[in-house]
C-alpha cells in the first residue's frame, strides 16, 4: 500500500515532465532529449529562489513557467525552425533534431556543470509527515503531487475545451491537413514546444521541492520521460498520464523491494514489454 | 570471384601501405605517442565499426559504450580460466548477442524507439552488472593483470580496425551493403521490392556490436582494474557518434577523417580545461547538424564536384573529360 502511494505521488511530477515531452514529440515533432535540462534547470532556478530570496517554490512556478516558454519558444525559433525548413520528410527531422537536441544536451549541461559543479542539491521545503490512510509521507510530496495535478487538469481543458488547444491536437494528428482549416503550423507547432518546454520546467520545480538533484541528472529524466511517451502513445496526453502512475510505481516497488540501484533497470523492462506487445502505447490504437 | 578494378587495387594497395606504415610506430617511440597512437586507433575501430550500421541506415546508435562495456567485462572475468584469443572470440559473441536482442526489440519499429533504447542501455546494463557484482561477488571491480605492453595493444587495434575496413568493403560490394543503401534511402522501397528490412539491419547492427565489443576487449588490460563506471561509460558512445559525424559517414574512411582531429582536439581539452569538455562537445553536435550535415568527407567531396562543375562549364572542353572520368 505504502509503495502504491509514494509510486502514485512520484507519477504525478513523472506525467507533468512526460506531457512536457509528448506535446513537442507529438506537435512540434522536435524529438527533445536536451527536455532533462529544462528540468534541471527549472530545479536549479527554484532552489535559488527559495534560498536567496525566500520565494515559495509554488510561487516561483508562477515565474518559472513563463520564462521556460520564452526560452524554449526562442530555442524552437533560432535552432530547431531551420531544421523543419530543411527536412524533407519526418524521418529527416528526426535525426537533425535528435542530433541538435544533443548538442543542446551537452551545452546546456556543460554551462550548468561550469555554473553549479557536480555536487548534489536540495533544500528542506514542507519536510513534515502526512497522514495519509494512517502512514505518513512527506507532506512536499503530497503537496507537488496536488499542484501536478492541477496543472495537468489545466492543461487538459486548455487542449480539449479551446480553440488553440483543438488546433495543437489537430497539428499532432496531421500537419498536412491541419493547413486546410486554417490552423497556421508553424506558429502552433513552436506554441506546442514552447507550452511542452514550460511543462517540463513545473515538473522540475515540483520535483526539487523532494528531490535532491544535480546538473548532470538530466539525461535520466528525458530517458524516463521518453519511456513514458512511448508509453503512453505518441501525443496521447491520457496515456502519457496514466503511463507515468505506472512508471512511478512500478520504480517505487523496484527500489523498495528489490534494489535502488536497479530504478532503470525496471523502467526498461515495462520499455521492452510495451514495444513486444503494445508499441502504439497503452490507450492508442493500431495505426492503419 | 569478384574482379578488382584498377583503382580499387590502387586503394587496396595504398591501404595495405599505410597499415604497414603504421604497424611501425611503436618501434620508434613507446611514450605519449604510442599511448595517442592506441586511443587514436581504438576510436577509429570504434567509429569505422558504428558506421558500418549507422552511415548506411541513418539510424543513431548510441548502444557503443554498452558493447564496449561488455567486451571489457568478457576478457575480465574469464582472464583466470581462459586465453585472451579465446576471450575475444567471447566478446565479438556476446556483444553480438546483445545487439541481435536490442536489434529484434527495437528495429522492426520506427527509428525512434531505437535511438531511446540505445540511449539508456549502457546505463542499464552497468546497473544490472554493479547490483549483480555487490550482490553475489561482494567487490566493485575486477583486475586484468597480462602480459600484454602498449605495444601489444597498439598492434592488435591495428589489425582490428584493418579487420573493420575489410569487412566494411566487403559489406559494400555484397547485397546486404546494397539492401542496406536502399533501405536507409527510402524504407518503403526498400521493403516493396522484397527486402527483408528488419533481418538486413539486425544483422548490420550486429556485426558492428562484435567489433566494438572486441575493441573493449583489446584494451580491456590497459585498464589494470575494472569497474562497471568505468567499462560502461556512456561519454564513449557519445565520443563515437560525434566522431564519425563530423569526419562523414558516407565513405568507409569517413569516420577516420574525424576521429583524427577530434582526439587531437579532446586531448588538448581534457588536459587543458577538463570542465569545458561537454560545452565542447555540445557544440560540435552543433556545429555538425548546421554546418557539416555530411561531415568533412561531404563537405570536401561538395568542394571538389562544385569545382570540377566550374572548371567544366568555364572551358567548355573540358566538359567530356569529367564525365569520362565518372564514368570510369
Amino acid at each position: 500500500m505504502q509503495i502504491i502511494v509514494t509510486g502514485t505521488l512520484l507519477g504525478g511530477t513523472y506525467a507533468l515532465i512526460a506531457l512536457g515531452l509528448t506535446l513537442q514529440y507529438g506537435a512540434a515533432r522536435i524529438m527533445n532529449l536536451a527536455n532533462g535540462e529544462t528540468l534541471v534547470a527549472a530545479c536549479f532556478v527554484s532552489f535559488w529562489l527559495f534560498t536567496a530570496t525566500g520565494v515559495n517554490p509554488l510561487l516561483g512556478m508562477v515565474v518559472i513557467a513563463p520564462m521556460a516558454l520564452v526560452i524554449n519558444w526562442l530555442i524552437y525559433a533560432w535552432l530547431l525552425r531551420p531544421l523543419v525548413r530543411r527536412a524533407k520528410n519526418r524521418g529527416m527531422l528526426e535525426v537533425d533534431s535528435i542530433l541538435a537536441t544533443f548538442g543542446l544536451l551537452f551545452l546546456l549541461q556543460g554551462l550548468m556543470l561550469l555554473g553549479f559543479g557536480g555536487a548534489y542539491f536540495s533544500y528542506r521545503f514542507l519536510a513534515e509527515p502526512f497522514l495519509i490512510l494512517g502512514e505518513p509521507y512527506g507532506l512536499n510530496r503530497v503537496v507537488a503531487f496536488v499542484a501536478a495535478v492541477i496543472v495537468a487538469s489545466l492543461l487538459y481543458l486548455f487542449l480539449y475545451h479551446t480553440r488553440q488547444g483543438t488546433a495543437v491536437r489537430a497539428v499532432a494528428v496531421d500537419p498536412a491537413s491541419a493547413r486546410l482549416v486554417a490552423i497556421d503550423v508553424a506558429r502552433t507547432a513552436a506554441f506546442a514546444f514552447a507550452l511542452g518546454g514550460a511543462l517540463t520546467a513545473c515538473g522540475g520545480t515540483l520535483l526539487s521541492t523532494f528531490y535532491t538533484f544535480n546538473a548532470s541528472m538530466g539525461v535520466i529524466f528525458t530517458m524516463k520521460a521518453l519511456i513514458i511517451v512511448i508509453m503512453g502513445g505518441v501525443g496521447d496526453v491520457r496515456g502519457a498520464t496514466l503511463a507515468a502512475l505506472i512508471l512511478g510505481v512500478t520504480e517505487t516497488a523496484v527500489a523498495s523491494l528489490i534494489d535502488p540501484g536497479l530504478t532503470l533497470a525496471a523502467n526498461y523492462a515495462l520499455f521492452v514489454l510495451v514495444l513486444l506487445f503494445r508499441p502504439q502505447g497503452i490507450l492508442g490504437r493500431a495505426s492503419a | 570471384m569478384m574482379s578488382l578494378r584498377r583503382d580499387e587495387l590502387a586503394v587496396a594497395g595504398s591501404g595495405i601501405a599505410a597499415v604497414g606504415l603504421l604497424s611501425l610506430l611503436p618501434l620508434f617511440s613507446d611514450g605519449f605517442a604510442l599511448s595517442f597512437g592506441v586511443n587514436l586507433m581504438l576510436y577509429v575501430a570504434m567509429c569505422t565499426a558504428w558506421a558500418l550500421f549507422s552511415g548506411p541506415t541513418r539510424l543513431v546508435s548510441l548502444a557503443s559504450a554498452a558493447f564496449f562495456g561488455v567486451g571489457t567485462y568478457s576478457v575480465a572475468l574469464g582472464l583466470d580460466s581462459l586465453p585472451f584469443p579465446v576471450l575475444i572470440a567471447i566478446a565479438a559473441l556476446s556483444s553480438a548477442a546483445l545487439a541481435g536482442l536490442v536489434g529484434a526489440a527495437t528495429l522492426r519499429l520506427s527509428g525512434v524507439y531505437f535511438v531511446i533504447f540505445t540511449l539508456g542501455l549502457a546505463e542499464l546494463i552497468r546497473q544490472v552488472v554493479a547490483w549483480s557484482q555487490s550482490r553475489f561477488a561482494h567487490k566493485m571491480g575486477l583486475y586484468v593483470f597480462t602480459d600484454f605492453t602498449e605495444r601489444d595493444l597498439y598492434w592488435m587495434l591495428l589489425a582490428l580496425t584493418t579487420l573493420v575496413f575489410g569487412v566494411g568493403w566487403l559489406i559494400n560490394r555484397s547485397r546486404l551493403g546494397f539492401a542496406l543503401r536502399i533501405i536507409g534511402d527510402d524504407e518503403t522501397v526498400a521493403r516493396h521490392v522484397g527486402i527483408a528490412t528488419a533481418r538486413a539491419k539486425i544483422v548490420l547492427f550486429m556485426t558492428s556490436g562484435a567489433f566494438i565489443g572486441v575493441a573493449g576487449a583489446i584494451v580491456a588490460p590497459r585498464y589494470a582494474y575494472i569497474e562497471p563506471q568505468a567499462a560502461f561509460n556512456p561519454m564513449i558512445s557519445f565520443l563515437v557518434v560525434i566522431m564519425a559525424l563530423l569526419g562523414g559517414t558516407r565513405r568507409l574512411w569517413g569516420p577516420l577523417v574525424g576521429v583524427i582531429p577530434f582526439t587531437i582536439v579532446m586531448e588538448f581539452i581534457t588536459a587543458r580545461f577538463p570542465n569545458h569538455s561537454s560545452v565542447v562537445i555540445g557544440i560540435t553536435f552543433l556545429a555538425i547538424v548546421y554546418l557539416l550535415p555530411d561531415g568533412i568527407t561531404g563537405l570536401i567531396e561538395g568542394m571538389r564536384d562544385r569545382i570540377r562543375r566550374r572548371t567544366a562549364a568555364g572551358t567548355g572542353i573540358e566538359a567530356p573529360d569529367a564525365i569520362e572520368e565518372k564514368a570510369a
